[in-house]
């Protein structure tokens, strides 16, 4: 047993443990961060997008030595067919600003410099070390946590479990119940080298600037997920991501899916002559408000992919993990300033701030989203997309057909694929979904 | 029993990537090990003094970051940790390493008394020279033992140790006077998993930290580039190999599956093709 007491326990050092982490030492708490890892990072998979926000409230200075990739100042939309991609692009000189809004960073890199920071705050950090479980007092409280380390338990007034997407700890410790294969992606991803003037000419870029691909469409063989192509100073990270759950009733490997969306006619120019570096895959909690476990009790806060913080539609996550872990930190040091206990009634408060947060709004505002993918997937990955790339091709094609013909026909095809009805029906649900 | 383990810190061999448009190492983000011979020299340390007493010191000279490698060694159990580290060490062969190292060590006998032993790896991986152990036992007068597989016995009482050592075409079992410098061979034995007590020791403990004149090192003549005789004349990567694997498929069985891997042999190397059928022919 370490007879030592520490004010906090982190469980992870991703982005939501190393902002709690960071956020408490700073306050002054006595904190010790547990990492699975060898380092911060080392285990750590995203595609990646900073989004600089959640960053800066907790940071204001990150952005003097961070480990940055490129801001982004384009946008690109894709819906793809099989030989085909309809766009929406949104490009903006404004985007070159001072402190640009988002940038695209490599994990391991980026991580390792916030755990850098984390030490530098103050807090202890021990990697390659594995929580096991959680160890509870005679009333259930949580007081501490035991690792695989001979030597016993340490304890902790609160235990702050950033543990991502899998959240073992808390599973084994009966927290909340496994990830069901519907609340939950699998990604796949590639980084491709690729010279720094290659990836300027190729994407129409100077300096840092990036350019962000998010693509639906056929290209996940009927499936709900959506593929992204992100462009870094010497590389392009590269990769695609369905529901767990959509991969089980399907053939089609996630390794095979990457391989056709890299080979799509729309894609592959922009990744030719690269070379490979680096191969990784991930899940990403996406089963949204819905899918959420119970966030705090005696002792203990869920915060970041543990909790199912993510935002699938708008493509967010680290952003939400960011901010969870900010929250929970400041909620701990504000209940330790005031001495109150930390208790499921006290930690309570921790929700009651998201719950006043963009993290519980936007999550809210799409709860519906995720069991409508679900359940119209084929409708809304494959049916729509492509009547939509069949739509846009009739109506650009010049064919010696008048344009009322045209007209005429893309409508037939629309009502033909999925009927009036069909179509109003979903543009109901989606909108419901959406509001 | 005062025992000193010399550590260096490598990067990663297996992760390291060569530019593929300047065809130069990329040392950036290439994660940095313990060199992986020295392990077993640092364990075997570690078992010697959890059997006889006393403390283990490790020893390392590098850049600021290689503070890693000693925080490694220090949740793995060691109890003190000195980290050497000056501008004037940079490009340092072994000849200004070792004699670095050795005033080093002459500072930690004086800090913390004489060691009785010595250790270091057989050798580094990114060096490969297995020149600095010996440099110092020889600039220190240590008896020095190399390439030991096991340590049968340690007198201290006696001021004796008696190690088998390989040698070529079989083992030697020597005996010899401390103190002694020891070059620990491979796969001797397994490095431990840190307890929870020295892993959070490890995270906290201040890390003696070094410079040319903390270990009274006058001369700066004899140190890094300028007191390394040897000179690395060039650096190139050999050129990868251009065949690519390929995975061939083919319907109707083992049979047809060969046939098809022949076919695809014969298209693309026809001069196999040939040689074959002339030895056939011949045979």
């Amino acid at each position: 047993m370490i007879d030592e007491r520490f004010d906090a326990i982190v469980v992870g050092a991703g982005p939501s443990g190393n902002a709690a982490a960071y956020v408490m030492a700073k306050e002054g708490l006595k904190v010790l961060q547990i990492e699975r890892g060898e380092y911060s990072g080392s285990k750590n998979v995203q595609g990646a997008i900073l989004y600089a926000d959640a960053l800066e409230r907790i940071m204001p200075d990150f952005r003097d030595d961070a480990p940055l990739e490129r801001h982004v100042v384009e946008q690109r939309i894709w819906t793809m067919d099989d030989r085909s991609h309809t766009g929406v692009h949104y490009r903006s000189d404004d985007f070159n600003e001072e402190k640009p809004n988002r940038y695209t960073i490599l994990r391991a890199q980026f991580d390792k410099w916030f755990s850098r920071r984390v030490q530098q705050a103050g807090a202890i950090v021990l990697c390659e070390t594995t929580v096991t479980e959680l160890v509870k007092d005679g009333q259930d409280r949580v007081i501490g946590v035991r690792t695989d380390r001979t030597g016993g338990a340490i304890f902790a007034d609160v235990v702050i479990l950033a543990e991502g997407v899998n959240g073992l700890v808390g599973q084994r410790s009966g927290l909340r119940p496994e990830v069901a294969p519907e609340s939950v992606a699998l990604a796949v991803k590639e980084m491709h080298f690729l010279p720094r003037e290659t990836i300027e000419a190729r994407f129409n870029l100077s300096g840092n600037e990036g350019v962000v691909i998010e693509a639906m469409g056929t290209i996940t063989k009927g499936m709900a997920g959506t593929g992204f192509l992100y462009t870094n100073e010497e590389s392009i990270s590269v990769g695609i991501g369905c529901i767990v759950a959509d991969f089980a009733e399907g053939e089609v490997t996630p390794y095979a899916l990457l391989d056709a969306f890299k080979n799509h006619p729309s894609i592959r120019p922009l990744l030719a002559g690269s070379e490979i570096k680096e191969y990784a895959a991930h899940l990403i909690p996406e089963g949204g408000y819905k899918a959420m476990p119970q966030l705090v009790g005696d002792g203990w806060i869920v915060v970041g992919d543990a909790g199912q913080f993510v935002n699938a539609v708008h493509r967010e996550g680290s952003n939400l993990a960011m901010t969870t872990g900010r929250v929970a930190a400041e909620t701990v040091a504000w209940l330790k300033r005031r001495r109150e206990p930390l208790d499921a009634v006290c930690l309570a408060e921790y929700t009651r701030r998201l719950a006043d947060s963009f993290v519980m709004k936007d999550l809210k505002k799409y709860r519906g989203i995720p069991a409508l993918l679900h359940h119209n997937k084929r409708t809304f990955f494959g049916l729509y997309p492509q009547l939509i790339s069949k739509a846009a091709q009739t109506w650009l094609r010049v064919d010696g057909v008048d344009k009322v013909s045209k007209e005429k026909a893309i409508l037939r095809s629309f009502r033909e694929g999925r009927s009036l009805f069909g179509m109003i029906g979903d543009a109901l649900k989606l909108a419901r979904a959406w509001r | 029993m005062h025992i000193v383990v010399c550590i260096k810190q490598v990067p990663d061999s297996a992760q390291i990537r060569v530019h593929p448009v300047t065809n130069t190492i990329m040392r950036q983000g290439v994660p940095t090990i313990i060199n992986p011979y020295d392990l077993f020299a640092l364990e075997e340390a570690l078992r010697l003094r959890d059997r006889h007493g006393g403390a283990v010191t490790v020893l390392t000279m590098g850049p600021p970051t290689a503070e890693q490698a000693l925080r490694k060694a220090l949740t793995f159990g060691a109890d003190r940790a000195v980290l050497l580290t000056d501008r004037y060490f940079a490009g340092s062969d072994t000849l200004a390493t070792s004699y670095a190292l050795s005033m080093a060590l002459g500072r930690i006998a004086a800090d913390f008394g004489a060691p009785e032993i010595i250790f270091t790896g057989k050798q580094t991986i990114d060096g490969d020279t297995a020149q600095v152990g010996p440099g110092i036992a020889k600039r220190l007068r240590y008896n020095q033992l190399t390439y030991v597989s096991s340590i049968v016995d340690v007198a201290a009482d006696r001021g004796r140790i008696t190690v088998e050592r390989r040698a070529e075409g079989g083992t030697q079992t020597l005996d010899t006077a401390l103190p002694v410098l020891i070059t620990m061979l491979e796969a001797t034995n397994e490095m431990r998993r840190g307890t929870l007590d020295n892993a959070l020791r490890a995270a906290r403990q201040e890390i003696l930290t070094w410079n040319a004149a903390d270990v009274g090192i006058a001369d700066l003549l004899k140190c890094g580039l300028r007191g390394s005789p040897t000179i690395v004349k060039k650096v190139f990567a050999p050129t990868a190999r251009a065949e690519k694997a390929e995975i061939v498929t083919a319907e109707g069985g083992p049979a047809a599956l060969a046939e098809a891997t022949i076919a695809g042999i014969f298209a693309r190397a026809p001069a196999v093709e040939a040689d074959l059928y002339a030895f056939a022919r011949q045979a």
